[in-house]
């Protein structure tokens, strides 16, 4: 059966997804803050709150700790809970939940159980939300052993990639670029899925790979159209999961392109960058490498509200371009 | 904690040595100044003393390959201590003072990086000869390596001079990257119009082919390839470096030597005697020495040395002497020549000719000088013109001495001739002074006496 393809914008796709998850599986439920009557602080949920019922759409209380608790406890006791978080920050809250229990158990009680919990965290800058309301923790949780931490950067991926988790039988986060919202972009109908740790090569090039997480990935791209222009050919590798890593995938396009450059939106240092870096360092790549390797990451700040120290905390177009062009003319 | 034993500079711009053999085996004991091993440099043979006593523990100095000065060849342990300690020690920078120790001789900043480091591989120690490290991408490393090219050779394009990729696909091409020249449609395009005013680099010598084209020219099969060794490097590098940099200017003159021989005859027939031996047994070559030395005595302004600040007027004449040796030569240094006696001269030829041939000078026995002698008369060569070996501003070729016909007070006659002629590092020493100095030479020998007062 031929399944058509229309445009979704990135929020619609992840509606798609989730009702029908529900609709497929009864064990899956949705919980959150404001998910129900209100439809989620970015309108994400929408109505299905009228179409599942509240039994299924779960209002939680102001309390990131006790919701994540009841979400691991009902993954653990059966169902398949979908948890959302207001923004991604207030995983802080819930740590204790995240890191001690959803990501041990199944290690601690030697397989017995298992955690089928989703989580879903909107993530980044550039919405005026100040310091407490736009960073991009994913990193910490790629730490963790036990979770799947996934980024996906487009309608098409966040659908099948939230599919995907639900279906997983362990923990999976998923940071969605609260700015990616908005994007539209061409979405099948009905049930598909897109493999958790397979990076995908958004364009091809040659001389410079540039390896992007989430919106980076946009703006990667929007970079290599304005170098393309120079002669300048990059190959844009989007993540999509920062764990698993898919370390083939980066290993190969550096083989081809000798150059390397990350950009990510979370903090430069001690980054996800640090991570594809050290892989590159550390593989049959370096031998391939002719010039130094090269991180754009968040600065070393809290994230400004002033909307123009907002933008400039975290990679932009313009500065992809320059590290991307001193690395292919020999610059750096 | 164990002592360091690395592979020391004992030359100039050494930037790798190769160990000829070692005189002691793993596990062994050796006291300090025990002879370790002996290196083979570019020119010499040195013998590497033991840095401490103790047992000789992880020889990683293999013999006959070439290994970054500075890198550690093996560690000393003192009796009793835990051969576990060598991970320390490996992981740990040595102290400076007892790097000092072990080093016997000063090591260069580069040097003292890769004896920091000594985990490190010796391709990652590659040194350069001003001792800073080969800066080159991996991928150029990797390159270099399987085309068999030293990195040392390629003139890296990147920054700060490094070596990337371009640079050794171009080296293996046979030739050098080039920075853009900016073409304008203003730039006259033909070569009827030499006064470019555009700023043009200064384009180096016409890169020679590639070993692939020239190996192309010979039916494979027809040659045997003989890998070269660093003598032959050392040999290669300065002499293309000295021809292409220095402009030779030449003046042959012919030298009656009738004189000359005479009373080299006479002198050695007077040799007294010593251990049943003459004390002395002069060679023409000897009075060539003592001549030049003397010439230059007499023109101080062509006992000189060139740099790019300031000309160096020397205050002695320190005369090189090309000796051929099996698989190339080198050029010992006789001191002060002006100075020494022709016996003197003629010992210490003898003994530096015969420490030569062995590859056991020492490099302050053949580096410096300020002038040389090279003579190929023993060959029957008439004449020939010889490259100036820097820092010398002159080179003297000597040819055969043989009977001509001369004229004499407008009669022909028969004389014993040499002919010899100056090189000179036009820079330094003009066409008239080299002159001038040959002149003062010529005289010299054809009135020996004049040597001995």
């Amino acid at each position: 059966m031929d399944t058509a393809v229309r445009e979704l914008s990135y929020s619609q796709a992840i509606q798609e997804a989730m009702a029908i998850a529900l609709e497929a599986d009864e064990r899956v439920i949705l919980m959150g803050e404001d998910i129900g009557v209100y439809g989620g602080a970015f309108q994400v949920t929408g109505d299905l709150i009228e179409r599942f019922g509240p039994e299924r759409v779960i209002d939680t209380p102001i309390s990131e700790l006790g919701g994540a608790g009841v979400a691991v406890g009902a993954a653990v006791t059966g169902l398949r809970p979908i948890f959302e978080f207001q923004f991604s920050d207030f995983a802080t809250l819930a740590m204790e939940q995240i890191v001690n229990q959803a990501a041990k158990m199944r290690y601690m009680l030697g397989g017995a159980v298992s955690v089928p919990l989703v989580m879903r965290f909107p993530a980044g800058s550039g919405t005026g939300a100040a310091a407490q309301h736009s960073q991009s923790l994913e990193a910490w949780l790629g730490h963790v052993p036990g979770l799947k931490v996934i980024q996906p950067s487009t309608p098409h991926d966040v659908k099948g990639m939230l599919l995907a988790a639900v279906a997983d039988p362990d923990p999976v986060m998923i940071f969605e670029h609260k700015l990616l919202y908005k994007m539209k972009g061409p979405v099948p109908e009905g049930h598909y899925t897109v493999p958790i740790g397979k990076a995908a090569i958004r364009r091809d090039g040659k001389d410079l790979t540039i390896v992007a997480t989430s919106i980076m990935v946009h703006k990667a791209l929007e970079a290599a159209e304005t170098l393309a222009g120079e002669g300048i050919d990059i190959e844009v590798v989007d993540l999509r999961s920062i764990r698993p890593l898919d370390r083939e995938t980066i290993i190969a396009s550096v083989k081809k392109t000798s150059r390397l450059l990350c950009v990510y939106e979370g903090v430069k240092t001690l980054g996800i960058g640090a991570e594809i870096s050290a892989t590159i360092a550390e593989s049959e790549a370096f031998d391939y490498l002719d010039a130094p390797i090269v991180r754009l990451g968040g600065s070393e700040t809290p994230i400004p509200y002033n909307p123009e120290l907002e933008k400039a905390a975290v990679p932009q177009v313009p500065d992809i371009v320059a590290a991307a062009r001193d690395l292919v003319s020999g610059v750096r | 904690m164990p002592v360091e034993v690395i592979l020391p500079k004992v030359d100039m711009d050494m930037a790798t040595g190769r160990i000829s053999s070692w005189f002691f085996e793993e596990g062994a004991t050796v006291a300090q100044g025990d002879v370790l091993f002996e290196i083979e440099t570019d020119k010499a043979a040195m013998e590497i003393e033991a840095p401490a006593s103790g047992v000789l523990r992880n020889v990683t100095g293999k013999v006959g390959v070439d290994i970054p000065v500075g890198a550690p060849v093996a560690w000393i342990y003192a009796a009793g201590e835990a051969e576990a300690d060598a991970a320390t020690a490996v992981a740990q920078a040595t102290p400076p003072a007892e790097t000092a120790k072990a080093a016997a001789s000063a090591l260069d900043a580069g040097a003292q990086a890769c004896a920091a480091s000594p985990a490190a591989g010796p391709s990652s120690c590659t040194g350069s000869p001003d001792g800073a490290a080969v800066r080159a991408s991996p991928l150029a490393r990797r390159l270099a390596r399987e085309a068999g090219l030293d990195l040392l050779s390629i003139q890296g394009s990147g920054p700060r001079g490094r070596v990337v990729e371009k640079d050794v696909v171009a080296a293996k091409q046979g030739s050098a990257v080039q920075p853009e020249v900016p073409v304008t449609a203003a730039q006259p395009a033909t070569a009827a119009a030499p006064a470019i005013s555009t700023p043009v680099p200064v384009t180096p010598l016409a890169a020679p082919a590639s070993d692939d084209q020239i190996k192309r020219l010979f039916a494979a099969g027809s040659y045997e390839e003989i890998p070269h060794d660093s003598m032959r490097m050392t040999i290669a590098r300065r002499l293309t470096e000295a021809k292409q940099t220095i402009p030779h200017f030449y003046v042959t003159v012919d030298c009656e030597l009738d004189a000359l021989l005479k009373l080299r005859a006479e002198l050695n027939a007077d040799a007294p005697e010593k251990d049943g031996q003459p004390a002395y047994k002069l060679s023409v070559n000897d009075m060539v020495i003592k001549a030049l030395a003397l010439a230059l005595k007499a023109v101080p302004d062509a006992n000189v040395s060139w740099t790019e600040g300031a000309m160096l007027k020397h205050k002695q004449a320190d005369v090189g002497v090309a000796v051929s040796i099996p698989g190339g030569l080198i050029t010992p240094i006789v001191r002060g020549a002006c100075g020494k006696t022709l016996s003197e001269i003629s010992n210490a030829m003898k003994d530096l000719a015969a420490r030569a041939k062995a590859k056991k000078l020492k490099p302050e026995e053949y580096q410096g000088g300020t002038t040389a002698v090279s003579n190929l008369g023993m060959f029957g060569v008439k004449d020939f013109a010889a490259i100036v070996n820097p820092p010398h501003a002159t080179i003297l070729a000597v040819g055969a001495g043989e009977p001509r016909p001369v004229v004499k007070a407008g009669q022909l006659a028969i004389a014993t001739v040499m002919s010899v002629t100056l090189s000179t590092d036009h820079r330094a020493v003009d066409g008239a002074l080299g002159a001038e100095l040959l002149r003062a030479f010529k005289g010299y020998i054809e009135k020996p006496m004049t040597m001995l007062v």
